[in-house]
């Protein structure tokens, strides 16, 4: 059986074809960069509507199957930003309503798990996913992925970027902090806070780029902005791995290309037994194949929706989703 | 020295008070020790270790001031990172939660409730309210043990971040009862908060809302 899955909650559109025992047989994304400025939704969702033919040809091509050998359409129902979602999912239904074949909307953060958990073989992670929309540490437990920390106010990517906007660190903001933190030697005190499982960036973020304005090193700055808001993840994450007594830890997301953030999340497995599992990068960020690995867990244990069933949910919770394949 | 809990940032020993603090003291006490951490940079790492240590002791002395059972800290020694506590002797919250008739455990989260209150009255946020950080003791009082991410702080914000986090603990260990169980907590919180306790509880809504889902627009850091 051969699942397509379309991936849009944010900017980037993908498209993957996965058979049912695992194999990605293409997994193509577009990502839309915007010319200044964070990502507007609306022009995401514009870019996807204009780059989803393109995509779709290429991942068909790439697998060497034709639209007609596609059993199962998969595709991002949420959570993420409105217009981006619902050009997925226009997508998708028009694909499976002209194949006739079933569709199934898939919640993007479970899905993340799932790509991992079947590349790396992790059996039952304590995952930290990390992105520049989303920062959660999820676990599995009593038949739902539950969220044991997650921010209270901006994702940890969103702050890195951000950050590098605000100070004048061109694109991709992230990649170049890192960049620009290995440099750095001394470490500047920040606002670190953990607020017992969950997380916030938001004041970090600002107290870094003031202190930018105030004349830091901007190398130093950096680094001390990666330490700190990483330090905080890993802690987290660690406090979920000590409550769940679970012996396996994941990265996964965006952030996951952070090699000092591996490091660290690293170290940490290593001093409490755990095993560390990275999967390979271009399965950390969005794509369609963990839509449509995910869409074919969800199908074989008889999940079914109708096409009055796929209208996109932005706030879809990682705990809201009855993991029956589990 | 046993090493009998081994936590995500400490490790707890229990240990002879004749051994630990003055020869002619008797029982147990327990060593709370903030173990290093090589994943983050020394300076932080000494900085989050001393700051919570210190801070720990003395949310421990001013919970007991505002009502709320808590170990005595017999020591605080901010080189080694140590606290040397009162061993409380009972049973976890967590492992008797869930086996209880609905009567007992509904006193017992009213308990709660009144006691996290009564926190909140004096200005403290304990900042880590599971159910693992409670000891029932045979006379049925509820011990708070664990304040290594606690705070002074009155603000409405706090509040409803610290409840919220009791409420997320009871869905993750505790989610067959955890309605019933946040319905009782909430009714003790009330009686004992008085007015205002209607503020926090909508603001633990607002905060649920919130989880991470918000419209760019509505964001208040934007």
């Amino acid at each position: 059986m051969l699942c397509l899955g379309i991936e849009g909650t944010a900017h980037t559109f993908g498209v993957g074809i996965v058979a049912s025992n695992g194999k990605i047989l293409a997994n193509v994304s577009k990502t839309y960069v915007p010319a200044k400025g964070g990502i507007h939704p609306r022009d995401a969702a514009q870019f996807h509507a204009a780059n989803a033919r393109a995509v779709l040809d290429q991942a068909l091509e790439k697998a060497k199957i034709g639209l007609g050998d596609v059993d199962l359409i998969a595709f991002s129902v949420g959570p993420g930003l409105g217009p981006c979602l619902r050009t997925a999912a226009t997508a998708a239904r028009a694909i499976a309503a002209w194949l006739r074949v079933p569709i199934i909307g898939v919640n993007h953060c479970v899905s993340h798990v799932e790509i991992g958990r079947l590349t790396e073989k992790a059996k039952d992670p304590v995952t930290l996913y990390v992105s520049g929309g989303n920062t959660q540490v999820i676990a599995f437990d009593a038949g739902r992925y539950r969220v044991f920390g997650e921010t209270l106010d901006i994702p940890v990517g969103n702050c890195l970027d951000v950050f590098a906007r605000e100070v004048g660190i061109p694109h991709p903001g992230g990649p170049n902090v890192e960049r620009l933190a290995r440099e750095g030697k001394r470490y500047i005190h920040l606002p670190y806070v953990v607020k017992g499982m969950d997380l916030s960036f938001s004041g970090l973020m600002t107290e870094a780029v003031r202190r930018h304005r105030g004349g830091a090193d901007l190398r130093d700055l950096c680094h001390s902005l990666q330490e700190t808001a990483f330090a905080a993840l890993v802690e987290v994450t660690e406090r979920a791995v000590a409550h769940t007594e679970k012996r396996e830890v994941m990265l996964t997301g965006g952030v996951a290309a952070n090699s000092r953030l591996r490091e660290m999340l690293g170290l940490m497995a290593k001093e409490r037994g755990a095993r560390f599992y990275v999967p390979p990068m271009e399965l950390c960020g969005d794509q369609g194949a963990m839509i449509a690995w995910t869409g074919l867990l969800m199908h074989k244990h008889g999940i079914r929706d109708t096409l009055a069933q796929t209208q996109v949910r932005q706030r879809f919770r990682t705990d809201e989703v009855d993991v029956v394949w589990r | 020295m046993a090493l009998i809990k081994k936590g995500a940032e400490a490790n707890l020993y229990l240990e002879d008070f004749s051994k630990v603090l003055h020869a002619a003291g008797r029982g147990k006490v327990i060593v709370k020790h903030r173990i290093s951490k090589r994943y983050r940079v020394s300076e932080l790492d000494r900085r989050l270790r001393e700051s919570r240590t210190a801070l720990e002791a003395k949310l421990f002395a001013d919970a007991k001031l505002a009502g709320v059972p808590a170990p005595v800290v017999y020591e605080v020694d901010r080189i080694g990172m140590r606290i040397v506590m009162e061993f409380i002797d009972g049973r976890l919250v967590k492992q008797v939660l869930n086996r209880l008739r609905p009567k007992a455990r509904r006193k017992l989260c009213e308990l709660i409730g009144r006691q996290v209150a009564r926190l909140h009255l004096g200005g403290i946020i304990h900042g880590d309210l599971t159910t693992s950080n409670m000891i029932l003791t045979r006379e049925g009082k509820v011990y708070f043990v664990d304040f290594g991410l606690g705070e002074y702080n009155p603000s409405l914000e706090a509040r409803g971040v610290d409840l919220h986090l009791l409420k997320r603990a009871l869905q993750s260990i505790h989610f067959r009862i955890t309605d019933e169980a946040y319905r009782a907590v909430l009714a003790g919180y009330k009686r004992e908060f008085g007015r205002g306790a209607r503020e926090v509880i909508k603001r633990v809504e607002e905060i649920e809302k919130r989880g991470r889902y918000i419209p760019k627009e509505e964001r208040a850091w934007h």
